[in-house]
Parts: structure tokens; C-alpha cells; sequence
């Protein structure tokens, strides 16, 4: 079978700018290893975009894993569940990665790591029951972003016609989405067989970046077993190029519609779901299991022994950090999620949550660039995907006029960081781009 | 454990590229070098020393203003060296010193600092100086270049006061033959040689210094126009644009001088109008003005327009659709 590698799609959009970040994919063939059952777990109300969940469970209550600690009945949100089983410790406020504070719920483990008995496999025969049930399974988008996935899939009937796989994982270090691939290949599929006949949309299509030649010949090689979705379950190999797995760069790539501005995928017929969020979706609708653990990538220059490990949701990332060998040298900056998008943390003592992918320590000498005038090179332009001139909008943030901004495309800025990476003079220009939407949040909450 | 005092809380990306302005401005300078050889080899050691004393008083310059306005030093990142040594190579090896030290105080304090220093100034420094040493000075910018390869022969100090543009335009004396045109001519010490512009340029183009558009855009323009004129009123068209492309600042200007990050668009679209502007002006004044050299005024004359040329050439938000203006305009007025 030696030339049976099924036929692999290339792109059928090539976005514009981006830039070549080095990959460090060190961890690109290290097995996904299950923590051992941490003391305590720090559950936090707040892991998705959208509203927070309010504690249902109080000090001194018995808990196990998959029980449901924590709800609402907002529809942009998902429930929380207990990731270990034992005891409730304390029900309080915590501050997460983000700066922002949440509600958090404590559990000291009893060590048993008993499952929830009220688990049962959910019924998703139809439309109405998989959002039900991925609601209750209390997923968000694995990738990274944390919108929850249910709401993904309420689009209207009809509408979509691709759903696309997300695995470019295209963030240096991390490499779960990769292991994802390779370890629960079958998963990946059983997930997109169950969306794509549920959901009715004829076409899937799993991109992966071309530095994942593993991951793509066991995915192809596995689709093109399945008789039934032949020719319509396909794989694509993307270029790697940062940030090809952003949203609206992922759909123009896979399928050549642009995303208007303002816009969701399902406009343009699109539904984007992370490649671990489809396999969960098919190991919860199997087990009944909902998401109480993860799996990360630890990797970074203070990192001891780098490696790919999955724990409880909740676990203190000090703690994993130990189980990975500890430092070797004094970490300068940690942070959770890849080095592109991911979050600065000031502490180690915040637990890990359903959206982070990764924790990276580094030491002194990968620390920061300084920061000169700007030069006016263009470099922050040419490398935005969404063709924003960075530097332009940066110097009308300063202004403060919120037509102009609105007129320069700031809102269509998704904050991955291209500008900034390329940018010779250290120029903060996330930040700016921040700093002009909150200008245009604020001009628009005036003038309504 | 860790101490967590000593992390640090800064906004994404935590990884950014190496380059930065030093490597650029460095990457300036190595471009110029082989400029600089070919004008010591014509020139002789005066046009090393013209070229010291512009980069040690732009530097100083730097230096003292940035004192002065108490701003950071900024004579690290190496730009006043490329003001200096670009300015150099807009003199005649001729020049008195202290014109050249006059030149650089213009360039750095006038228009650079002045201005806000790097990135701020609405024209090219060297080439604002160039032009107020040019209107001060005419004799000691205009009538005396060197003879390439003089100061070997018997007499080191001859002057001409005709560089090849002079020649073309007036038709009195004898052109170089085209071969001395791409390597030795008379004229500003660095635009002399244009095969080492060109190595330089390349140079800077494939280290992505500066993109290929704005000197191709301008050199296109003016060759396509010379010929056109060629065609019309001169006996071989092409010998014409060839002299034509080979004199002058032209290659200096298209690669070092209308590239300036500051002075020029950022856009694609603005930098081709840009360039364009730039050629079609330098025609202009080349055949139809009393002056032999276009290149630095029509620089600074698009460098002028720059703003409004970024302004008109935004480009267009991923997903954002062309406005469609016009009508509604029409539709939408309201009795009053
Ligand atoms: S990349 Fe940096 S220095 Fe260059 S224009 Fe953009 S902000 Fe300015
Ligand atoms: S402006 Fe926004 S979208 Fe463009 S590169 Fe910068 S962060 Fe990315």
C-alpha cells in the first residue's frame, strides 16, 4: 500500500500577508500523558466568552467527576463541571489570566477520582437534541478563543455547506491539536460523521498546516476508508504560515469565501470547529462524559521536560508546571496559550481553563523587545491578513476619533498579533488596536 | 516555586521578528558600500573624507538635538549614519568641508528633529539639504564635478563642468561612451557608478529592505517616457533612454531616496503612484525645465504629497465591501 496515500486538497484561497513565525513543534511526537489526579482543582464560573455561571454547589459538599458545579441559563455560556471528585473547599472570587474576576469553585480531591453515577450517554438524534447536548457537555471551542460551541452550531438550517475542521494549529510550541489528530484520528471522525449528518451539511473538509505531514496522511488515510461520506469528508493541507488558523483566514483558505466584516462563518455557508472540540463531541455523545479535562502543551525555554500532558480542568498550572520537571531556569514570562495570542500570567497560582492549549515559561533572554519610534517602514501592514494598516490606526488611537477608526477597518482587527511580531521598532500595536476598539465600544455607547 | 514578582505581564505576542531599525539602517549602509569604492576609486580619498566628515556631523547632530529636546539618544539605530552617508553621495567630491558640515546640520536638525526624528519628517533630510546647498552654493554644487580617475593622472585637480545630463541636454561636448555611463561618469560622488547602485539595491530588495515597487515603478516611467521623447525627437531613441537611465541621481534617487520609509507610502497602490509621479516629473523637468537634474526636486515634491497620496490609497478591510456612494447620496436628500 505503498502509494495508497489517499489524495490530499490543497487551499483554495491564499490569504495575503501573515508572517513565517519559527515553529517549535518540539513536542510534535510526544504522546498526550494523563497527570496523575491533582490535590485541589480551582474551577472557575467564567471559561467562556459570553455570560458567567453562578456556583450551584456550596462549602462542604460532596462532588464527583462530571457533575454539574456550576450553570446558568444564558444561552451564550456552558455549564461547569466538577473535574475530580472530593470536596468542596471554598466558593469564592479568583482572578484569571485575563485580569478579569470570576467566581471559582475549590475542590480537595478524595483521590478516588470517582465519575458522576447520574452519566449517561445524551440523546442527539436531531438538530435541537446535539445543541442541547453539546450545551450540557459544556464545551467551548478548544483552540484557544472559548466561544461556546453549541451556539456554533445553532445556525440556520440550510444555510452552511462546509464544515471545516480546524487543526492548522498554527501557534508556535503547540502541538495537541497534532497529537489530537494522531492518537484520536477515529474520534475526529466519528465527531465530523456525527455534525455532518445531524447538522446536514454536505461537505467537511479537515485543514491542517503542510509542517503536519503525519497528522494529514492518517486523517486522509482514515477518511478514505469510510464508504459512506466518500468523496465529501476531504483533507487540506494549508500552508504554514501564522495566523492561518484564525477564523475568517481558515474559511477564505479552505474555501475562498471572505467573511464580510461584521459578519459570522455561517454567512458564507462556513462552520469552523477545532479538531479536538469535533473528537469530544464524539466521545461525550458515546460516554456521556462532559469536558472536565483537557490536553496542553508545556513547553517554553524554563520549561524542564517539555511535553503534552492532559489534566482536570481547573488544575493549578504550578502544579502541572512541577509535573513537567519544574523550571530548570527562572522563568521571565509564563504564558497560556501560544506565544502569538496567548496570555502573560503574574502568577502561577491561576488554574488552567477549558479554552487554554498551552503554558509557556520563558527565560530572560527570549524576554521583550524594546520599543523606538516608530519608522514608517510598512512592515505592520504588509504582514496584516486583514489588510489594516497597523501603524496608521495606531497613530488615530491617539486621536481618539472614533469615525475615522471605524473607517481605517479597526474592528475588523482580530488581534493575532502579525503586526506587532513583524514590527522592527517593538511598537505595541495590539495594544493600540485594542485600545481603538474600546475608543469606537465607547463612542458607540455614547451616541446609543 | 517561582517568584512571581519577577514575571512580566506584557500584551501579545510574546515573540517578535529580530530585525530591527539598526539592522535595517545597517542593512542601508552595506547597500551603499560598494557606491562608496566605486566613488574612491574614481574620486580618490576625498570622497572617503567627504563622506567621514557627513556621517561624523550627522551623527553629531543626532546627538546634540536629541540633547538638547532631552529625548532619548537615538544615534544608535544608525539612521543619522544613512542621512550622513546618503547625503555624502549627493555632493560633489569637490565641496568645501564646511558646506558639508552645513548640509548635515540642515538635514538632522531642520528636518529630522525639528520634525520629530525618525519617521516624522515629511521630506527626505539628505535631500532637502542637498537642494539648500544647491541654491546657496550653485558653483560648489553645480560647476565643478571631478574628472573620473583625475587625481591618478598628471592633473589631479582638473574639473568639468559638464556631467553627462549637461552634455544630453545641451548637446555641447562629448558623451561617455555607455559602458563608462554604467561604471565611471562625472558627477555627485555616489551616483557615479551605476552598476554598484544597482548591486546595492538588489541588495536591500532581496533582504526585503525595501520592496521592488517604487524603484521599478520609477525607473519604468522615466525609461518609458525617454523613449517616447526618443521616438519623437531624437535619431536613436534608445541609446537616448539609455544615457538617460544611466545619468544623474537616477539610480541613487530610485533606490535610497524615494525608498525612505518616512517619505514615502506604505500602501502598494500609494507607492506606485508615488513612483510614477516621481518619474514623470524627473522627465519633466529633465527635457522641459532649465535645470539638467530632475531627481531631487521631483522626490521632494511627491515626498510633499505623500499624505494625501496614503490618504486616498487606505486599502480596503478584509470583508469590507466597496461603498457604493453615488446614489445613495442622491436618494438621501432631505427637504429642508
Ligand atoms: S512595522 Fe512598526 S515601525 Fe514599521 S510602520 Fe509599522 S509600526 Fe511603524
Ligand atoms: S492589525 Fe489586527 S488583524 Fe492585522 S495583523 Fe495586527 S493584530 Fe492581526
Amino acid at each position: 500500500m505503498g502509494n495508497a496515500i489517499p489524495h490530499v486538497r490543497s487551499a483554495v484561497g491564499k490569504i495575503r500577508g501573515g508572517v513565517h513565525v519559527q515553529h517549535h513543534k518540539n513536542t510534535a511526537d510526544q504522546e498526550i500523558v494523563r497527570l496523575p489526579a491533582p490535590d485541589k482543582v480551582v474551577i472557575p464560573m467564567q471559561m467562556n466568552i459570553g455570560a458567567p455561571c453562578a456556583p450551584i454547589v456550596n462549602v462542604g459538599d460532596t462532588v464527583s467527576i462530571g457533575q454539574v458545579i456550576g450553570d446558568t441559563t444564558a444561552f451564550v455560556s456552558t455549564p461547569v463541571h466538577a473535574s475530580i471528585s472530593g470536596t468542596v473547599t471554598a466558593v469564592g472570587d479568583i482572578t484569571l489570566a485575563n485580569g478579569v474576576s470570576s467566581r471559582a469553585v475549590t475542590i480537595e480531591s478524595d483521590g478516588e477520582m470517582r465519575l458522576f453515577e447520574g452519566l449517561e450517554p445524551p440523546k442527539a438524534d436531531t438538530r435541537e437534541e446535539l445543541i442541547a447536548a453539546v450545551r450540557a457537555s459544556g464545551l467551548v471551542g478548544l483552540g484557544g478563543a472559548g466561544f461556546p460551541s453549541h451556539v456554533k452550531l445553532g445556525f440556520k438550517p440550510g444555510t452552511v455547506d462546509t464544515l471545516i475542521v480546524n487543526a492548522a494549529e498554527c501557534e508556535p510550541y503547540i502541538t495537541v491539536d497534532n497529537r489530537e489528530c494522531i492518537e484520536n484520528s477515529w474520534d475526529v471522525l466519528s465527531g465530523i460523521q456525527i455534525l455532518k449528518e445531524i447538522l446536514q451539511i454536505p461537505r467537511v473538509v479537515i485543514a491542517i498546516e503542510k509542517n503536519k505531514p503525519k497528522a494529514i496522511t492518517i486523517l486522509s488515510s482514515i477518511a478514505s476508508q469510510i464508504e459512506k461520506t466518500k468523496g465529501e469528508i476531504s483533507v487540506m493541507q494549508l500552508r504554514s504560515v501564522y495566523p492561518q488558523g484564525a477564523e475568517k483566514v481558515m474559511i477564505y483558505s479552505a474555501t475562498g469565501r471572505r467573511v464580510p466584516a461584521g459578519k459570522l462563518p455561517s454567512d458564507v455557508g462556513c462552520l469552523v470547529m477545532n479538531v479536538a472540540s469535533v473528537a469530544f463531541i464524539a466521545r461525550y455523545i458515546k460516554s456521556g462524559k462532559p469536558l472536565v479535562s483537557r490536553s496542553l502543551t508545556v513547553d517554553g525555554s524554563a520549561i524542564c521536560t517539555p511535553q503534552n500532558v492532559r489534566v482536570p480542568i481547573g488544575m493549578i498550572i504550578g502544579d502541572i508546571i512541577e509535573h513537567c520537571g519544574g523550571f530548570k531556569v527562572t522563568p521571565h514570562k509564563i504564558i497560556t496559550g501560544g506565544p502569538m495570542m496567548g496570555l502573560a500570567v503574574i502568577s502561577t497560582d491561576i488554574p488552567v481553563m477549558k479554552q487554554n492549549n498551552a503554558i509557556l515559561a520563558f527565560s530572560k533572554e527570549d524576554g521583550l523587545k524594546k520599543e523606538t519610534d516608530c519608522i514608517n517602514c510598512g512592515r505592520c501592514a504588509s504582514a496584516c491578513p486583514m489588510n489594516l494598516q497597523a501603524s496608521v490606526i495606531a497613530r488615530l488611537a491617539k486621536t481618539g476619533d472614533a469615525q475615522a477608526l471605524i473607517r481605517a477597518g479597526a474592528n475588523v482587527c482580530m488581534e493575532c498579533g502579525s503586526c506587532a511580531f513583524s514590527c522592527p521598532a517593538g511598537r505595541p500595536l495590539v495594544q493600540n488596536m485594542r485600545l481603538a476598539k474600546s475608543i469606537i465600544r465607547e463612542a458607540a455607547k455614547s451616541n446609543g | 516555586m517561582v517568584d512571581n514578582k519577577l514575571l512580566t505581564a506584557s500584551a501579545s505576542p510574546h515573540v517578535r521578528t529580530r530585525d530591527t531599525t539598526r539592522i535595517i539602517m545597517l542593512d542601508v549602509l552595506i547597500a551603499l558600500t560598494p557606491s562608496l569604492i566605486a566613488s574612491v576609486i574614481l574620486f580618490g580619498l576625498r570622497s572617503l573624507a567627504v563622506t567621514a566628515v557627513s556621517i561624523a556631523s550627522c551623527v553629531l547632530f543626532e546627538y546634540l538635538s536629541r540633547k538638547a529636546m532631552r529625548r532619548a539618544n537615538t544615534i544608535g539605530d544608525l539612521s543619522a549614519a544613512v542621512t550622513g552617508m546618503i547625503l555624502a553621495f549627493n555632493l560633489p567630491s569637490t565641496i568645501p568641508f564646511w558646506m558639508v558640515v552645513f548640509g548635515a546640520a540642515i538635514a538632522i536638525i531642520v528636518v529630522k528633529q525639528m520634525f520629530g526624528g525618525i519617521g516624522q519628517n515629511f521630506v527626505n533630510p539628505a535631500l532637502l539639504a542637498r537642494i539648500v546647498l544647491m541654491v546657496s552654493f550653485p558653483k560648489a554644487m553645480l560647476a565643478s564635478w571631478a574628472t573620473p580617475f583625475a587625481w591618478r593622472s598628471d592633473t589631479p585637480d582638473a574639473v568639468t563642468s559638464a556631467t553627462p545630463l549637461a552634455i544630453l541636454k545641451t548637446g555641447e561636448g562629448t558623451l561617455p561612451a555607455l559602458l563608462n555611463m554604467c561604471f565611471a561618469k562625472a558627477g555627485c560622488l555616489g551616483e557615479v557608478c551605476a552598476a554598484a547602485l544597482l548591486l546595492g539595491g538588489v541588495y536591500l530588495m532581496i533582504r526585503r529592505v525595501i520592496s521592488p515597487i517604487i524603484p521599478f515603478c520609477y525607473i519604468g516611467t522615466v525609461g518609458m517616457c525617454m523613449l517616447l521623447y526618443g521616438f519623437a525627437q531624437k535619431e536613436n531613441a534608445f541609446l537616448f533612454t539609455a544615457y538617460e537611465l544611466l545619468s544623474g541621481g537616477l539610480m541613487l534617487g530610485a533606490f535610497f531616496m524615494a525608498t525612505d520609509y518616512a517619505t514615502s507610502p506604505i500602501s502598494s497602490r500609494g507607492k506606485v503612484i508615488f513612483a510614477v509621479g516621481c518619474g514623470l516629473l524627473t522627465c519633466l523637468i529633465r527635457l522641459f525645465g532649465n535645470m539638467n537634474e530632475g531627481v531631487s526636486f521631483s522626490i521632494l515634491l511627491m515626498n510633499i504629497l505623500v499624505p494625501h497620496i496614503e490618504r486616498l490609497t487606505v486599502p480596503r478591510p478584509f470583508g469590507v465591501e466597496k461603498e457604493k456612494k453615488p446614489r445613495k447620496d442622491k436618494k438621501e436628500v432631505q427637504p429642508s
